[in-house]
């Protein structure tokens, strides 16, 4: 089913800070073949970062993140053979029908058309993606996870957000056969999903207390109230 | 042991601490060279027997080129050291150094423009040298420009890093094309590593003030460094304690 | 009709294999093939810096005078510099719309490096802007009155010396294309880089028509694009990270 070896997502003691305000600290969670995450937390709470994080786009983060048991960074080229990241921005070209889109990364004309098919749009595979509508361009992203080729680690930013009913259903259902093939799939949402195995995180719970006295940044509103 | 300097030295706090010894000594003897230099060279150096008094610009205008060149090498040094070992302060020395490098291109430009009017008679010529100067003002305008256009920091030091980066891989092949694009220019008079042509009464106070601009830019890059590290870090409780209660107004007015 | 060239490109491999194969050298392919149907099916991209190049050129004249003699003399120099500004122009879009739409993301979490991606950009971009441009060049030559020995030399500087600034201003659009109007900034940071093609560019048109080899000063724009083309895809590639971590 997935085309690589399976492998694990394994985080110890991650911090991480934008911009020079210090976001979670001690976040440790595994991510098993056949489980799933779902990182919770308000905005601003440092979901993105983390996944930022996690597919290795950013790298100021102290603590220990292994990929298959090798640390990051050096296990960033083996992760990202095995990664399917769909984040805030789609990742359609506009300028490419959906076959097309599928094709750029890697899907024969079969699969793309029945992936495109189990995300419903079935007749739209040929119309260039910026005539479609915003949700259907998201249909497009979606329609790699339907892929026989879709690697083992999905890492999706809030893949359910703009999606009908019918939609999550059959998104779930596809997330749950990932999973029992021996998939991992990490997730943010602010919906419940459902899935079994669903370990969640919520980054509130990893929030740093502002420790006066110390080397470390106070809020700014702290600031603001003083005057 | 090495190591566990290196990164005290990449706390722009400890910088902030430590540099404040260094301050008076980098400011006096820079402040006294450059005194020592100007009464020296405008004062008791022989006059020039074709260029009159007018060759004494050139105790400005030569250090301030020699320091134009060196600080772009210096910007982009640190630019390389921040994006290599991650090292903040080496940001902040970079950031730092793009406006002091600039004005002082611009100063050897405007000193060289009124140089250049006794001399030969115009405010400016398409010479190399000139040339070189105004694209080196320009490169220096661009990493500066670009700093500015960021709103996260952290980009705005890394891509601003990137481009002194690019720009230092570009100096000499602008500076050999435009060399040959004007062959005629006049030759360097001044080169360390062969006899001097020029009057050692001449030369003497032009070391000077080489030394003075020296410690000078030295002086001024920690002074604009320590107060972009303030800008940076106010919001940390030793800035707040350094500036007492004041800094929560300040602070805020940000 | 481009979707079956898409699809028959991928028909090659079984379907698991597929990413491992995109992965490899085959990949380079792949994207040269995507960024062409891309540009082709946005012709205005193509269009425009061409129309700006002769509608400026045309606008030389009219500004100077008529006077056959000072165009000629002028004519290397304004062609190169038009030149200069038309790519210059067209690169700010060159990573924009990958960068909005997620797809310059999802190439950097590609195992191949992203030098590659980079250098199937450019070379797109230099096919659509800087080849049309030196093939119009010979047009403009003789709307400004450039004597015929420069006609050759300005044709083949052009070809070599705008996959250089192809190259060149792909780092200054990689490092803008986070920011919302790039536009002038781009042109700050990257007209001091184009110095030595424009010098070298002109110098070869020059030197044909004083009547003296100009091998020379190919072999110097060769050189440039070699060392453009090693050194300007790395760091565009360094820059498009920075840019994705805005």
């Amino acid at each position: 089913m997935t085309s690589n070896l399976p492998g694990s997502l394994e985080v110890r003691d991650l911090s991480c800070e934008r911009d020079g305000r210090p976001l979670f600290s001690g976040l440790s969670f595994s991510l098993e073949p056949g489980s799933a995450v779902q990182v919770l937390g308000a905005n601003g709470a440092g979901k993105s970062t983390l996944i930022r994080t996690l597919i290795g786009s950013a790298d100021d983060f102290s603590g220990d993140i292994y990929w298959c048991g090798t640390p990051y960074p050096s296990a960033l080229p083996r992760m990202r053979q095995s990664l399917l990241y769909i984040g805030h921005k789609a990742g359609v070209r506009r300028g490419l029908t959906p076959l097309e889109n599928l094709a750029w990364y890697g899907a024969t004309r079969s699969d793309a058309l029945r992936a495109l098919e189990a995300v419903g749009l079935y007749g739209y595979e040929d119309v260039l993606c910026q005539q479609l509508s915003a949700g259907q361009g998201r249909r497009v992203a979606l329609a790699r996870l339907f892929l026989p080729s879709a690697p083992a680690l999905w890492i999706l930013d809030e893949p359910l957000a703009a999606l009908d009913v019918g939609g999550v259903a059959s998104l779930e259902a596809r997330m749950s056969g990932h999973l029992a093939a021996g998939g991992m799939v990490l997730l943010t949402s602010h919906q419940p999903v459902n899935l079994e195995s669903l370990l969640q995180v919520d980054l509130a719970n990893y929030q740093v207390p502002w420790v006066s006295g110390a080397d470390h940044l106070l809020d700014l509103q702290e600031v603001h109230s003083g005057d | 042991m090495a190591w566990q300097w290196f990164h005290r030295l990449g706390s722009p706090r400890w910088f902030y601490q430590k540099s404040s010894a260094w301050l008076p000594w980098l400011g006096g003897a820079g402040l006294i060279l450059l005194l020592v230099g100007c009464v020296w060279g405008l004062g008791f150096a022989p006059e020039d027997a074709k260029q009159g008094n007018s060759y004494r610009i050139m105790y400005i205008h030569v250090p301030a080129a020699f320091l134009a060149l060196a600080g772009y090498y210096i910007m982009a040094i640190c630019g390389a050291i921040g994006l290599i070992w991650k090292m903040k302060l080496s940001f902040v020395v970079m950031r730092a150094a793009a406006p002091i490098g600039a004005a002082l291109t611009f100063i050897s430009l405007f000193t060289g423009a009124v140089w250049g009017k006794p001399t030969w008679g115009t405010y400016w010529v398409w010479d190399a040298r000139i040339t070189s100067m105004l694209i080196l003002f320009f490169l220096y305008l661009g990493v500066m420009a670009l700093s500015g256009a960021f709103s996260r920091e952290q980009s705005a030091d890394k891509a601003s890093a990137l481009l002194a980066l690019v720009g230092t891989v570009n100096i000499p092949i602008i500076y050999k094309s435009v060399d040959w694009w004007f062959t005629l220019h006049q030759p360097a008079t001044l080169k360390l590593t062969e006899a001097s042509t020029i009057d050692p009464s001449m030369f003497y106070p032009l070391i000077t003030m080489i030394a003075g601009f020296y410690l000078f830019y030295a002086w001024v890059l920690t002074l604009h460094t320590r107060s972009l590290i303030l800008q940076r870090e106010w919001r940390t409780q030793w800035v707040r304690e350094l500036l007492g209660q004041s800094s929560v107004a300040t602070g805020s007015t940000r | 009709m481009a979707t079956e060239t898409m699809a028959t490109g991928n028909e090659g491999g079984a379907g698991d294999n597929e990413r491992l194969e995109a992965a490899n050298g085959s990949g380079f392919f792949t994207l040269l093939r995507t960024e062409l149907l891309l540009a082709l099916r946005s012709r205005a991209d193509i269009v425009n810096p061409l129309l700006f190049f002769v509608t400026v050129l045309a606008m030389m004249p009219l500004g100077i005078g008529p006077d056959p003699d000072m165009l000629a003399r002028m004519a290397p120099g304004l062609i190169w510099v038009m030149a200069l500004l038309a790519t210059l122009l067209s690169q700010e879009a060159l990573f924009r719309g990958d960068f909005e739409d997620g797809s310059l993301e999802q190439l950097s979490l590609q195992p191949q490096p992203l030098y590659f991606a980079v250098l199937a950009k450019v070379a797109v971009h230099w096919l659509v802007t800087g080849l049309p441009l030196a093939v119009l060049s010979p047009m403009l030559g003789m709307m400004l009155n450039l004597p015929s020995a420069g006609y050759l030399p300005l044709v083949i500087s052009l070809l070599l010396g705008t996959a250089s600034l192809s190259l060149i201003g792909a780092v200054g659009a990689a490092l803008t294309v986070a920011l919302r109007r790039p536009g002038l900034l781009l042109a700050l940071i990257i007209m001091p880089l184009y110095v030595p093609v424009l010098i070298f560019g002109t110098g070869t048109v020059q030197a044909a028509l004083d009547g003296y080899s100009y091998s020379a000063q190919l072999a110097v724009l060769a050189a440039i694009l070699a060392a453009a083309s090693a050194l300007a895809p790395l760091a565009a590639a360094g820059a498009i990270r920075i840019s994705l971590d805005h």
